[in-house]
């Protein structure tokens, strides 16, 4: 599903390459950690996935698309194919819950009937059922994120990124949003989700590749994680 | 299909958001182009009426000889046929003598004397030719040609040759001011349309600043860039909508609404009631002429001002 064959991103020769190298694998269906400080090429990495930043050498082929053929006409039908949700959230604060979710499907084309059928399923889906009509800023850190998760997936894409997405909460909510992360990969979704919280990753049991220096330090399964 | 366009729809639909959420934005822009507009409509309606007016005088000027009661038929024919090749001859009119006595009868009907006094002796009208040239301003070609000996012996030398030389002169001034306007307009409607877009420009690129992480959250989503620049296309087209009815209102209520008073500070030369009678029968081509120019306007710069603002780096 996410193939990473030798990739290096360098962005600036100073500053030596952010990514070194990496080769990676995910199959369909897993949910694999990333974990690793702050500067230790996570936030790179995901941004070479969604196509914001381009390698600097190496390749990348997600859900069958190789990244060196892709026009830069077609980059939006490539992130329509992934959801990405950030640690900012990234909500648009002039739009209610039921439009920004919305949102995605319109940016697709989506009618106003397929709006009205799948928004209130994702958001079911995310236990947010009833806050259809909250404008962003009425709700908590961990609400705005499963908004935002609920946006994502509202495409039913088969990958989702998850850049830090507790990074902002407190532990309860985090783990709320970690639980709907864990719903949605039961439901077939591959999920990638970058973290630094030991807590989670311990609780998790998944797959963890631990990112240092802008390498692949270790890559093991159902594993745990220490700092 | 059906889904293309639910996205031109939703285009449009934000675009008309935008421009109620950016109003204050979009008022200098407004305001710049409706000048534009203003003055592009202001210059088709003069130079209209100027024209208008040309027509009106050149159609009057002709150039007439008077004969003498002597010259033969035949000469006359021959000087006329002759008088037809010229170049600028656009036609030539003969005039005989009974004819200009039933002329002047008919002008002067009411006037008994002096029906009277042409009656009682023989016919003292001379015959004339009276010559219509296709270019004014070349009539010196056919003095040239009248003046030459031969024809120069047929002709009255009392009554002289008339060339409507005022009119001329009064044609001159008015083309040359035509022209004047054509030019100051053309001018001043390049300068203010360059301004319009400058100011458009800007208010986009605010509008995009003030929006950018909308704007990355709408990529990021996978919108593509029509998707995000179709709102400020709309946007702009709508300035240019909008600046093209006030046009229209402004002319309609400044130039033509207080045309009393025009009428009477005018030369003379700008004959309001004209442009009156022209802007009410051309009132669709206008308005579809302004609407086009700030349609074109509007879109022009925004599709620019997108390109160029659009393809700002994620921020971090």
């Amino acid at each position: 599903m996410i193939l990473l064959d030798r990739v290096t991103k360098t962005y600036s020769k100073a500053m030596g390459p952010a990514l070194n190298r990496i080769s990676l694998h995910v199959e369909p269906k897993e949910f694999v950690i990333v974990v690793g400080q702050s500067g230790a090429g996570k936030t790179t990495l995901l941004r070479l996935l969604t196509r914001e930043e381009r390698p600097t050498s190496g390749k990348i082929i997600v859900g069958g698309i190789d990244y060196d053929k892709l026009k830069d006409r077609d980059v939006p039908m490539l992130r329509r194919k992934i959801g990405v949700v950030f640690q900012d959230f990234k909500l648009l604060p002039n739009k209610n819950v039921f439009e920004n979710i919305a949102f995605a499907l319109e940016i697709v084309g989506a009618s106003s009937k397929e709006i009205n059928n799948n928004v209130p399923k994702v958001l079911q889906l995310v236990n947010l059922k009833g806050k259809e009509k909250n404008m962003p800023q009425e709700l908590s850190g961990g609400e705005r994120q499963r908004v935002a998760i609920a946006r994502a997936i509202v495409r039913q894409p088969k990958i989702l990124i998850a850049d830090e997405p507790t990074g902002n909460l407190d532990p309860e909510h985090a783990w709320d949003v970690i639980k709907v992360l864990e719903k949605i990969n039961r439901y077939g979704t591959t999920v990638l989700l970058t973290t630094h919280n030991v807590e989670i990753v311990n609780k998790l049991k998944r797959r963890v590749v631990t990112i240092k220096n802008g390498k692949i330090s270790s890559d093991r399964a159902k594993s745990g994680y220490s700092e | 299909m059906s889904r293309r366009l639910n996205t031109f729809g939703r285009i449009i639909k934000s675009g008309l958001v935008g421009f109620t959420r950016n109003i204050s934005l979009a008022a200098a822009s407004i305001a710049v182009m409706t000048i534009t507009l203003t003055i592009i409509l202001f210059s088709v309606l003069a130079s209209a009426t100027f024209n208008h007016t040309i027509d009106q005088i050149r159609s009057r000027v002709s150039v007439s000889i008077y004969l003498v009661d002597s010259a033969s038929q035949d000469q006359v024919n021959n000087f006329i046929v002759k008088l037809k090749n010229q170049n600028n001859v656009k036609s030539v009119t003969y005039i005989s003598k009974d004819q200009a006595l039933a002329i002047y009868k008919s002008e002067n009907a009411g006037n008994k004397t002096l029906i009277s006094a042409v009656s009682q002796t023989a016919n003292p009208l001379p015959a004339s030719i009276e010559i219509e040239p296709y270019d004014i301003n070349k009539l010196q070609d056919i003095k040239d040609f009248i003046d030459k000996p031969q024809y120069l012996a047929l002709q009255d030398p009392q009554a002289g040759t008339s060339y409507s030389g005022d009119r001329k002169l009064a044609i001159d001034k008015i083309s040359h001011a035509t022209s004047l306007i054509r030019e100051a307009g053309i001018v001043a409607v390049i300068v203010f349309a360059l301004i319009s877009m400058l100011i458009i420009f800007n208010t986009i690129k605010m509008a995009i600043f003030n929006r950018r992480e909308e704007i990355r959250t709408m990529r990021l989503l996978g919108a593509n860039s029509w998707y995000i620049r179709g709102p400020f296309v709309v946007e702009s087209i709508l300035y240019g909508f909008i600046s093209a009815i006030a046009s229209l209102l402004i002319i309609n209520t400044i130039f033509l609404g207080t045309s009393s008073g025009l009428q009477a500070t005018s030369l003379g030369l700008l004959d309001i009631g004209y442009s009156q009678e022209y802007f009410k029968s051309n009132l669709l081509m206008l308005l579809t002429t302004q609407l086009g120019a700030g349609i074109l306007i509007g879109a022009v710069s925004s599709v620019i001002a997108t390109r160029r603002y659009l393809k700002i780096k994620p921020a971090k």
